[in-house]
């Protein structure tokens, strides 16, 4: 490595954290959220088109000639941040990040990149969520110009204006969401649900081949998924601390307890530990030194550090934490499915056995 | 406002009056902390130029790069890391004007006089007593866990000075001469083979009150300058990736694919992500320093770099097979310097278990990240008002 990656946060990201965190705070309230989730609507467009209409943000990794904000990946990352630590149903990281990626990476965007950078229309890859960077994935046919095929596990179809569809014939096809039929899967993960995206003969655009464009999409997706991994880390953890000072039991706080203070303690250096790799993964994809190493790290280890903070929350909460109505399984649901998204920690660290040359026996 | 420009102009300075080829050692160094150049942090006539602290990697490369002498820092850790933070805040002009340049110069040795046998978590209810007689203190006592004090001129030593307050009350800070006397200096031998340690008895031990730290009954409070600066040291260091325990395994599943399983392999990686994430955390740990917002972060580091050293070394072993059955020497040795990393991996495995025990243990750590950074509350006390002499030991 030339130089030292800058894992702080500027001024400018202290701020833009500010006012997205301010946005969810009206938007995307606990009891509000959980409400939805059972609704025909799980995803809140209307904080979608603040964020992105009104401020912007859809646009941070597209540059200003191609109409977006031209900003980086350590902008977004604070974006994702304050998703994360409201588990906030938007498709942030689906479309600004992981379909907006893909179009950079082809070699025509259709016109898409400006659309889905004003936040006029919302893009996913389709891609199952679990696909990890480099890994195999499904593709549909391409038969007489029509796709044919069904393809299922994509985050946030639902709401998606286009999708972008890889295909056998290694082409990266754009299809208007009317062309396919989305069918919306019972999904773990209540926040960002999953759909099967069925294409019976639709028409799509050829943007460019599929490969370098999707491995772009899953690397820079599973850096920033750390990211918010951090916020949902960082929301569990002090909400827990918080329960505990408050919450008395043997004429005590229970946070008083050693068994528990060490635990808590425990978490907080992980957290500590995900934020330095997160900013890391963050300024790599930004600068493009040292990208496969740092996002690898990042997502070996921001996975099980999300688990294990949502699910000492649950067990610290105590009976609380088991209901419906407090919020902790939001996040807990978001952690586990997150540990899948993207490739899993195990698969990160398989990626890093051969880029560090410490290969299987 | 002493800035880096002006540094480099002082650095210059220095070399051009002292060239380093043809300049003793002990003369440069002495020349150096004349200049100011030693810790420019430190005042004016002190070694320092009351720079901001940040700074100090400016004058040390240009000396590196011109090849001039450093003070061996690491032969002299406890001096340069705990004594002189606490002389420099509490002590008199008289004493900073005494112990500070062969403190720093590496001439006179510090160890530290904290521990004993049955203070250890605990320190505050230590022992050792202290009892004024005329112009001087008699100490009788027995401390442990003392590196350095067979090469040491000079010690930190906290004693009880009043055992009729509770037991944070009536301690007093003391520099105690380790050629006095009184002072014996025993190796005590480690689960490694070798003793890098020392007990240390105290009997009779006359020192002057001119030697006293701080307001009688206040060492405690003195004693916390020392331990904070301890933790920062120990946490503190700047690794590059593989720079620590993880290197040495790495090398070795590199050059010995013969060695390797699925189990060994699957835990070396999880190893070697939890060495990098723990390295970025102090780099980025540092770039708070260098931007003047420390963050708790430090609290924190010790923690994680014992709990690294300890299974990696411990796969370590692991990994050698056949070989890990094997020590390469138990002969009693006394080594003037702490190494964590030197030697084969048994030695690594066996001294890496005093990661988690040595500067605060483990436990201890985890109520401090606990109570002072995530403002949990403390444990219930039972000895806070109760006189030291009345304490169950």
């Amino acid at each position: 490595m030339s130089t030292q990656p800058d894992l702080l946060y500027s001024e400018e990201e202290e701020a833009l954290r500010a006012a997205v965190r301010d946005l969810l705070a009206d938007h995307c309230d606990a009891p509000g959220v959980i409400a939805r989730t059972e609704s025909d609507n799980p995803h809140d467009l209307e904080a979608w088109k603040a964020l992105a209409d009104g401020m912007g943000l859809a646009g941070l990794l597209v540059p200003e000639d191609q109409g977006g904000q031209g900003a980086t990946h350590r902008e977004a990352a604070v974006v994702l941040e304050e998703v994360g630590r409201a588990v906030a149903p938007l498709p942030y990281l689906t479309s600004a990040v992981v379909a907006t990626e893909a179009l950079l990476g082809c070699e025509t965007d259709g016109g898409l990149l400006a659309e889905l950078a004003s936040g006029r229309k919302i893009g996913a890859l389709a891609v199952a969520l679990n696909v990890a960077p480099g890994g195999a994935h499904k593709v549909v046919r391409h038969e007489n110009g029509a796709l044919h095929g069904e393809l299922t596990g994509i985050a946030d179809a639902a709401v998606a204006d286009v999708l972008l569809v890889p295909a056998d014939d290694g082409g990266l096809y754009a299809v208007d969401a009317d062309a396919v039929t989305v069918t919306p899967q019972t999904s773990l993960d209540l926040t960002r649900p999953v759909a099967t995206v069925t294409l019976d003969g639709a028409t799509g655009r050829r943007l460019g081949d599929a490969e370098p464009a999707v491995r772009r999409a899953l690397r820079a997706g599973a850096g920033l998924l750390a990211s918010e991994q951090l916020g949902l880390a960082d929301w569990t953890l002090t909400e827990t601390v918080r329960y505990l000072k408050d919450r008395k039991q043997f004429n005590r706080p229970v946070g008083g307890f050693q068994a528990l203070k060490h635990r808590l303690a425990q978490l907080w250096l992980e957290v500590v530990n995900l934020r330095a790799a997160a900013r890391n993964a963050a300024d790599a994809l930004a600068t493009g030194e040292d990208v496969d190493v740092a996002v690898a790290v990042a997502q070996a280890y921001a996975a099980p550090v999300a688990v294990h903070t949502a699910e000492e929350a649950v067990q610290l909460h105590g009976g609380i934490g088991m209901t419906w109505e407090h919020p902790v399984h939001l996040y807990l649901k978001r952690a586990k499915a997150d540990s899948i998204a993207y490739g899993t920690a195990g698969a990160h660290r398989e990626a890093l056995a051969e880029l560090v040359d410490l290969g299987a026996p | 406002m002493i800035d880096a420009a002006e540094l480099r102009r002082r650095t210059a300075e220095l070399l051009a009056a002292h060239p380093p080829a043809t300049t003793e050692r002990l003369d440069f160094l002495r020349a150096r902390f004349d200049a100011g150049l030693a810790w420019v942090h430190y005042p004016e006539g002190l070694g320092g130029l009351g720079a901001p602290r940040s700074l100090q990697v400016v004058v040390d490369a240009e000396l590196e790069a011109a090849g001039a002498p450093d003070n061996d820092p690491r032969r002299i850790g406890i001096g340069l890391g705990m004594a002189a933070p606490t002389i420099l805040k509490y002590g008199t002009e008289e004493q900073k004007q005494r112990y500070l340049r062969p403190l720093w110069t590496g001439e006179e040795v510090w160890c530290q006089l904290f521990s004993e046998p049955g203070a250890g978590s605990d320190l505050a209810a230590l022992g050792t007593r202290a009892v004024r007689e005329g112009d001087d203190w008699v100490v009788n006592g027995q401390k442990v866990w003392t590196s350095s004090a067979h090469i040491a001129r000079w010690a930190i030593l906290i004693a009880r000075t009043d055992p009729g307050l509770p037991k944070h009350a009536g301690i007093t800070y003391f520099l105690c001469d380790m050629t006095d006397p009184g002072v014996e200096v025993r190796p005590l031998r480690q689960i490694t083979g070798e003793a890098e340690f020392n007990e240390v008895f105290l009997t009779d031990v006359r020192i002057p009150d001119s030697r006293r730290l701080g307001e009688i009954g206040d060492g405690w409070k003195v004693a916390q300058t020392t331990l904070n600066n301890e933790r920062v040291a120990i946490g503190g260091m700047r690794l590059p990736r593989e720079g620590g325990m993880i290197g040495p395994v790495s090398k070795t599943w590199r050059e010995r694919p013969e060695l390797r399983t699925h189990d060994l392999h699957q835990r070396l990686l999880q190893l070697w992500v939890d060495a990098e994430v723990s390295r970025l955390t102090a780099e980025r740990l540092r770039q708070q320093l260098v931007a003047g917002q420390p963050g708790p972060e430090g609290a924190g580091m010790k923690l994680a770099f014992a709990r690294l050293n300890q299974e990696i070394s411990g796969l370590e072993v692991e990994l050698r097979g056949e070989e890990g059955l094997l020590y390469d020497d138990w002969t009693m040795r006394r080594p003037e310097l702490v190494d964590f990393v030197g030697r084969d991996a048994g030695y690594r495995y066996l001294r890496s278990k005093g990661n988690s025990i040595e500067g605060g243990t483990s436990e201890v750590l985890l109520n401090i990240v606990a109570e002072r950074v995530l403002g949990l509350p403390s444990e219930p006390r039972t000895d806070k008002d109760v006189a030291w002499k009345d304490l169950s030991r």
